[in-house]
């Protein structure tokens, strides 16, 4: 008999992937077997090695790997696109776990092994390159993130956060993957670079095949008109779980979603383009006029992501090497202030005890000045004042968009910005200038908790925010790399 | 180097201040020990500046985005070294100012006016249309939080309005920077060439129409002058409103000469439009700082006239007068802040009857007006002949239009000045109200006495700002 013939495993490759599982795999035995008083420690400990480990192996996949390299019979790919993504998920990983520290303390070790779980599956799958392997990652990273939402049972609203986002996120992978049946349908092939080498077969099937995997792409990116689990989704989940969700979720499903439409359908970008630019200038309007009308601070979060999702999807529209590289900045600081916002807002609800807000910020900026001067960084930053990174990833998204000749994409990018000024600011205003009327604020316990791994996560959101803004040409040198893998 | 430090030091400064855990008058007096190096910083600028020899000094260049030709590129003309000598001084007065009335929250608001000092430096030494849009925008940040916590009983109405006409000004300058640096290949106002497109154009010419503020573009501008501490309006009608005419000499003239040719017209009616009607609005309101206010609107009209006049008189003239502006603004606006906390409001009708037992109020006052309505033989006089005589030249009616103007100023001015000082003691207006304390005065005398410098020796900046002192030939040929 002779033997099988197996595929050449580039463990390399594979590696930050590893990491993540081998931490997911410690942290959920330590759940049960460590005794309890010290199952958070090691719990955290062992999510923060693993994401630190994912990140290092992924930095050096990157520079190893000048050209892309298909792995595991072209299923998987090998460049520095999946590696730069990678990066940025661990990192964000990484800071999640210092913010979730006095956050979690019930069921510490499954939420750390199902974070972990999570984020290999993310890391995972911005490595796809076949279809299969595709919807194989986003499940792997959907299932952890169901349950990590439902994860506060004692909250009706984290179990209702949940039950949506399984059903709508069910509803969605639906659809990518009966999608993916036409394309195969169509082309007879799963791999990306296949499918475009294939020759269109049946136009019709192929183009509905992309329409649906774009629409099931859209749904974890969290553009309109495939947005309305977010607000609700955002505002149950536990706030940490929020702050991974909104920044590495958005991350690894916009890599994907670029990689997929340059790679395997080049022939149809004239569809697709105009496509992204419908969906982002929905995700624009809906987004930012939404979050206008929101009073509770996560909701107001979610709907900012909407519409930070609509300005990145303009990078994709471009369609270009250009808004390629002005994608892949945007997510670095747009990852910062994300984690950031939200890991302010934890502290806050802790220190409050109670779901956040706008009333609830009064007085934040001056009770407590390092929180306040972040907060203040980070709506600036995402409403792209100069001085933080947010401005940079505008003008690049608009540069590229104007470049590729959508100058009407510019101006709605800049409509939308006037308009998310004003909920921005309005944050702001009631960190500083305003007090809360009505509703005494007591912090629960008398003086507010210590939480000194949240303050690093939140001085290191305002570190890459800030400095991203200076140090712009090293970041854009890296984007540029990776969106050389790209076969634009 | 030198413009770099001219830059950082504020910046630095407010970082200082922030962090330090100072007491309230340390922390002032810090903030306004900086300001002070600023101005010393500046004059060691002005001395190594040669203003015969014209063109870009003082420059340095860094690249900061090579692959969008984006750079840190800073230096300074004449005319914008003069700028920012007024920024320097008019800022170090509105610190020692509100080291005079002790503000609260100090080193928030120290911090805050350091910054806001640097960004205003660093708008005026840009030579990177990008870095000119950044610094531009970086203003709005402390000012918003300025005018939104230090503010008066409306102040967060007056830094809505405010933010919503600067910030829709602002994106539609930065639709056209990108649209600009994008079709140029580079962002340096020094290497770019000029653009036919009117759409760019109209882009910036709003966002500096809003800033300065036009008719009709100036909705912002009474709630945000009265809302915002008396000095900080001394700033943002000093210079922050500025930071305008550099955009409208260095993108707007220099890099759009065809739809500047086309629209001209446009532009000089609205400018005259809005000194008339400045003017009568300054005549008309009821309050000091509702006049100083409409009366800074309608000296931005005039400068705007001397700008798009576009020929040597005018742009001599409009330079000169904003400089005179910036101190004579602040002066009044400190002066007005003066009055204002020793009677507890400005409402003409409570005023009245203080110049008798203070003279040292009295007298600043009478030369800060005299100065403000351009009696012949001051500096403000100088800058609305060159003016009168640049627009003269682009017809005749505008002449007439800013010779209207003079002569509102002075009627706007005289009835501030007897509503004050002279008539029946107004209600508000107590014996134990006493005069200027030399505190008080320390801090307007500097102003007073440059703008009586300059009004002995205006050609010591219109004559050196340009190379050659031929503007017109140098914003057409390019600056450098």
């Amino acid at each position: 008999m002779s033997s099988i013939e197996t595929p050449n495993v580039d463990w390399l490759a594979l590696s930050p992937t590893l990491a993540l599982l081998g931490a997911s795999g410690i942290a959920l035995l330590a759940a049960v077997l460590v005794p309890p008083w010290m199952r958070r420690g090691v719990g955290a400990g062992v999510a923060l090695l693993g994401f630190v480990l994912a990140a290092v192996f992924a930095g050096i996949v990157f520079e190893d790997s000048p050209t892309p390299e298909p792995l595991l019979s072209e299923s998987m790919i090998r460049d520095q696109l999946a590696a730069f993504a990678q990066v940025l998920l661990a990192v964000t990983g990484a800071v999640v776990v210092l913010l979730s520290w006095a956050q979690r303390k019930r069921d510490a070790g499954e939420y750390y092994a199902l974070l972990t779980a999570a984020g290999a599956g993310m890391v995972f799958f911005v490595g796809a390159d076949s279809l299969m392997t595709l919807f194989l990652g986003l499940e792997w990273f959907s299932l952890c993130l169901y349950v990590l939402v439902a994860l506060d049972t004692d909250r009706a609203t984290s179990l209702e956060a949940g039950l949506k986002y399984v059903i709508v996120g069910s509803f969605g992978s639906a659809i990518l993957l009966f999608g993916s049946a036409f394309v195969y349908g169509a082309t007879g092939e799963l791999g990306f670079s296949s499918i475009a080498s294939a020759g269109a077969g049946d136009e019709a099937f192929l183009v509905a095949g992309l329409a649906m995997i774009l629409a099931g792409l859209a749904f974890k990116v969290s553009a309109a008109p495939f947005h309305m689990w977010t607000p609700d989704v955002y505002q149950g989940a536990p706030t940490s779980v929020t702050a991974f969700m909104s920044a590495a979720t958005k991350t690894a499903a916009l890599v994907v979603t670029l990689r997929l439409l340059v790679t395997a359908f080049p022939e149809e970008s004239e569809i697709w383009t105009i496509a992204v630019a419908v969906i982002a200038c929905i995700s624009l309007a809906w987004g930012n006029l939404a979050a206008l009308a929101q009073n509770d601070v996560k909701r107001l979060l979610a709907y900012s992501s909407i519409s930070h999702a609509g300005f990145m999807l303009i990078a994709i529209a471009a369609g270009s090497e250009r808004g390629a590289e002005a994608l892949l900045y945007y997510l670095v600081p747009y990852s910062a202030m994300s984690v950031g916002a939200f890991a302010v807002v934890a502290a806050r609800e802790r220190e409050l005890g109670t779901a956040l807000t706008l009333e609830s910020l009064a007085g934040l900026g001056w009770e407590r000045p390092f929180f306040g001067i972040a907060m203040w960084v980070f709506m600036l930053g995402f409403a792209g004042f100069p001085l933080t990174g947010g401005f940079f990833g505008k003008l690049f998204v608009f540069s590229a968009a104007y470049d590729a000749g959508d100058w009407w994409l510019v101006l709605v990018g800049v409509a939308a910005t006037a308009v998310s000024l004003a909920y921005y600011l309005n944050v702001v205003r009631w960190l500083y200038m305003r007090t809360a009327v009505g509703t005494p604020l007591v912090a629960v316990g008398g003086s507010p908790p210590r939480d000194p791994l949240l303050a690093t996560a939140v001085g290191a959101c305002v570190a890459v925010t800030v400095g991203s803004f200076f140090v712009v040409q090293p970041i854009l040198d890296l984007a540029a790399d990776a969106a050389a893998s790209l076969p634009f | 180097m030198l413009t770099t430090a001219l830059i950082l030091l504020p910046a630095l400064g407010a970082l200082v201040v922030a962090v330090l855990p100072l007491p309230r008058t340390t922390t002032a007096g810090l903030a306004f020990f900086v300001a002070l190096m600023e101005v010393g910083l500046w004059i060691v600028a002005a001395t190594e500046f040669d203003f015969d020899g014209g063109g870009l000094q003082l420059g340095t260049s860094e690249e900061w985005v090579e692959s969008l030709g984006i750079s840190y590129s800073v230096g300074f003309y004449g005319f914008s070294l003069w700028l920012a000598g007024a920024t320097v001084v008019v800022s170090a007065a509105a610190i020692g100012y509100a080291l005079w009335v002790g503000r609260d929250r100090p080193r928030a608001y120290y911090a805050l006016m350091l910054f806001l000092t640097g960004a205003v430096v660093a708008t005026f030494a840009s030579q990177d249309l990008l870095l000119f849009y950044v610094s531009f925008e970086a203003m709005l940040i402390p000012l918003y939080v300025l005018v939104g916590v230090w503010g008066g009983a409306r102040r967060i109405a007056a830094t809505l309005t405010f933010v919503v006409y600067t910030m829709a000004g602002s994106l539609l300058m930065l639709a056209s920077v990108v649209a600009f640096g994008v079709t140029q290949g580079t962002f340096s106002l020094a290497e770019s060439g000029t653009s036919d497109n009117v759409w760019i154009f109209l882009g910036f010419a709003i966002a500096f129409a809003i800033k300065a503020p036009i008719f009709p573009f100036h909705g912002w501008l009474p709630l945000a002058y009265r809302e915002a501490p008396v000095e900080v309006t001394a700033v943002l009608s000093g210079v922050v409103s500025k930071t305008a005419i550099y955009g409208f000499l260095v993108i707007v003239l220099a890099k759009f000469p065809e739809p500047v040719d086309d629209l001209r017209g446009v532009v000089l009616v609205l400018a005259a439009a809005g000194l008339v009607y400045g003017s009568a609005l300054a005549f008309r309101a009821a309050d000091l700082r509702g006049i100083v206010a409409y009366s800074s609107m309608a000296q931005m009209g005039l400068i705007t006239l001397g700008v798009f006049a576009f020929n040597d008189l005018g742009l001599d003239g409009a330079v000169l007068q904003s400089v005179c502006h910036a101190l004579v603004s602040a002066s009044m606006f400190l002066l007005v802040g003066m009055v204002e906390r020793r009677c507890g409001t400005g409402d003409l009708d409570a005023l009245g009857g203080m110049a008798r037992g203070r003279p040292v109020l009295a007298t600043m006052l009478l030369v800060a007006g005299m100065i403000a309505l351009a009696v012949p033989g001051t500096a403000t006089f100088a800058g609305e002949f060159l003016i009168m005589a640049g627009s003269y030249e682009q017809g005749w009616g505008y002449a007439v239009v800013v010779a209207l103007g003079i002569v509102l100023a002075a009627m706007y001015t005289l009835r501030l000045i007897s509503a004050v000082l002279h008539v029946r003691p107004g209600s508000a207006v107590r014996d134990e109200a006493l005069d200027l304390r030399p505190g008080e005065l320390a801090l307007v005398l500097p102003l007073i006495a440059s703008l009586l410098v300059l009004s002995a020796w205006p050609a010591l900046v219109s004559e050196s700002s340009f190379p050659d002192d031929e503007p017109e030939r140098a914003l057409t040929e390019g600056l450098p």
